[in-house]
């Protein structure tokens, strides 16, 4: 567990180590990844049960990350969480890492499940919930979604089935940036008003600023304490955020710093003198 | 004397069954088709195993993947055609490339599901499947040969693709008869040309068998209810011992048992293949019976397409 301002100081941590790893890829995804830095380090830092030195303990609580592109967020959080050294994270994308580009169970362990085909993870997040409740286990299941990952179809499939089967083992995440490869989300295909529909579809839904640590921390809270039905926290973020050319701006979705700009987003996180 | 007649779709539904009683951790999923494919018969049993996702192809596989990755052994079960559609790209990126342990039970594939057409026969399943690295791809050839299979896959680990289909077919196998994933079954042991077929087909072959034994052409008849993997041993000692082969394919030949055995004879031990199969159309509604006879995948078809290979070795002996 870490007091709030320890989280803050990850949060800058992670936040420094994907404008990093990307720029030294000289490829990867920093928009959706900035945007779910405080999901990520509250959820590791003070939410899940799990042990970083042993990746594949069988009580721990699974993480799933369904929108694969973002796993520069994960893989910085995981390094500063103690899964392994920061050292490795500027290996990402690079022939033989174990940090591929969409994150591969078969090569770094503490993923559970490869992703990158948007849409798949809350189904796979339901499913090992199922196994947890069958067999009596205390084990929860956490779920990252991108807001535009919520337009493929199987997502909706998959709400319908955590609300029937009851499964308040769930915790869905949707990182609400509100923007998409194309662009604004509602310019798109609408979402809106997504809280509505997650309801309707019998989930318990919980709202917060996705940036501020406290009360992402009482989300996480609230859906531990949610019985009966799944929980989803939508929490409101920035694309791009801390760094303020990137901050709400489409194009760094899927574009790293170059050697410029990465020093300024590196003087933006630390401030000057850093 | 009449040969007995069931759908090897039974013999997956018996193989639940058994699995519910020999395996707790075994949890059969189902897509709105559970009386169609027999995972009903595991549901009346052992209700609280058993999950119905409704009619969602895609979040059933995805469910199967968490279900495997909480240590259970899930069959994901519904028609062919949808789950080798729909479903692909969940079957290839979270349950191939994670290599999970999911079954994956694709019921009234081939033409078995003749009366409701085109939309409904799963031609391209063993294609698409078979393409995908870490999975197994099995067709049984009657009901018995079903349930020894539905249990198998039960005790490996990783991705299984099992093919089912709706019509009863002729139960000529054993249930003391041996079945190993991956170990073809020779059948008939003949010299002059080697017949290849996986699932109902089989019995075909071994029909053809007897037709051209009475022109006097020994064949040997191979059971592969393995596609992938390939008994590849099995192929190429037939290769050698009779020079000749011909496949048949329920399904698309392009990708399918006959494209397996080829590309591993074209660079072990070349020989005449000649394939007979489904050849690059979509079929129309019929009785499957009605199109086997139509789309050629009869003894008599088989029997032709022997001799053609039988030809073809004596040509290739000749240019030698
Ligand atoms: C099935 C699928 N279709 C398309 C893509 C390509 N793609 C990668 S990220 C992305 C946009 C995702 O937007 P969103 O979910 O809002 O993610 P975020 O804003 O958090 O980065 C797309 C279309 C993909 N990875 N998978
Ligand atoms: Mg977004």
């Amino acid at each position: 567990m870490e007091n709030v301002e320890r989280l803050k100081e990850i949060c800058k941590d992670v936040r420094a180590d994907i404008v990093r790893m990307t720029n030294a890829a000289g490829s990867g995804h920093p928009g959706g990844s900035l945007s779910a830095v405080e999901a990520m380090v509250v959820l590791y830092g003070n939410v899940m049960n799990h042990r970083p030195s042993e990746p594949s303990w069988p009580g721990r609580d699974r993480f799933f990350l369904s929108k694969g592109h973002a796993c520069p967020v994960v893989y910085a959080t995981m390094a500063r969480t103690g899964y392994f050294p920061v050292d490795e994270l500027v290996t990402l994308r690079k022939l033989g890492t174990r940090l591929q580009g969409h994150p591969s169970c078969m090569t770094l362990p503490g993923i559970e499940v490869s992703s990158g085909s948007l849409g798949q993870g809350l189904s796979v997040a339901n499913g090992f919930a199922l196994s947890a409740k069958i067999d009596r286990k205390p084990y929860r299941a956490f779920c990252l979604l991108g807001d535009g990952e919520l337009q493929e179809g199987q997502i909706w499939e998959a709400m319908m089935t955590a609300a029937h089967y009851k499964l308040d083992n769930v915790c869905a995440i949707v990182d609400y940036n509100g923007l998409q490869i194309d662009g604004e989300i509602e310019k798109v295909m609408g979402l809106a008003p997504l809280e509505e529909k997650w309801r309707s579809f019998n989930w318990h839904v919980i709202e917060c600023d996705g940036h501020d640590v406290e009360q992402v921390l009482a989300a996480y809270e609230e859906s531990r304490q949610t019985q009966g039905k799944p929980s989803v926290i939508i929490m409101k973020t920035v694309k791009g955020k801390g760094i303020s050319f990137m901050e709400n701006v489409a194009g760094w979705h899927g574009k790293p710093c170059n050697q410029e700009e990465m020093k300024q987003a590196l003087e933006e996180i630390y401030g000057k003198g850093i | 004397m009449s040969m007995k007649m069931l759908p090897t779709r039974d013999g997956y539904g018996h193989g639940l069954i058994e699995l519910g009683a020999m395996n707790p951790n075994v949890i059969v999923l189902d897509a709105d088709l559970a009386k169609s494919t027999r995972s009903d018969w595991f549901q009346a049993k052992y209700p609280d195993r058993f999950f119905d996702i409704g009619i969602a192809e895609q979040d059933m596989i995805g469910t199967a993947a968490g279900l495997a990755l909480g240590g259970k052994i899930p069959f994901a079960t519904t028609y062919a055609v949808f789950v080798a559609g729909r479903a692909w790209d969940q079957v290839r990126t979270t349950v191939c490339y994670s290599k999970l342990n999911v079954k994956i039970a694709g019921a009234h594939g081939g033409i078995s599901a003749g009366g409701d057409g085109a939309t409904h026969q799963s031609l391209e399943d063993i294609a698409v499947m078979r393409v995908l690295p870490n999975m197994t791809v099995i067709i049984p050839c009657d009901a018995n040969e079903a349930k020894k299979a539905t249990i198998a896959v039960s005790k490996i680990d990783g991705p299984c693709y099992l093919r089912f289909a709706r019509e009863a077919t002729p139960v000529f196998t054993e249930e003391s008869d041996p079945f190993e994933i991956g170990k073809a079954i020779v059948l008939r042991p003949g010299k002059d040309v080697t017949i290849i077929a996986a699932g109902p087909l089989v019995y075909e072959a071994l029909l053809a068998h007897d037709q051209l034994a009475a022109e006097g052409i020994a064949a040997r008849v191979i059971n592969m209810h393995t596609i992938k993997p390939l008994d590849e041993a099995t192929v190429l000692k037939a290769a050698r011992d009779t020079g000749a082969i011909v496949t048949i394919d329920e399904a698309q030949m392009a990708g399918g048992l006959g494209s397996a055995v080829a590309e591993f004879l074209v660079s072990h031990f070349p020989i005449p293949v000649e394939r007979i199969g489904i050849n690059d159309t979509f079929l129309e509604c019929g009785l499957p019976e009605e199109l086997a006879v139509k789309y050629q995948l009869k003894a008599k078809d088989l029997a032709s397409a022997a001799k053609k290979a039988v030809a073809r070795k004596v040509v290739c002996r000749s240019d030698g």
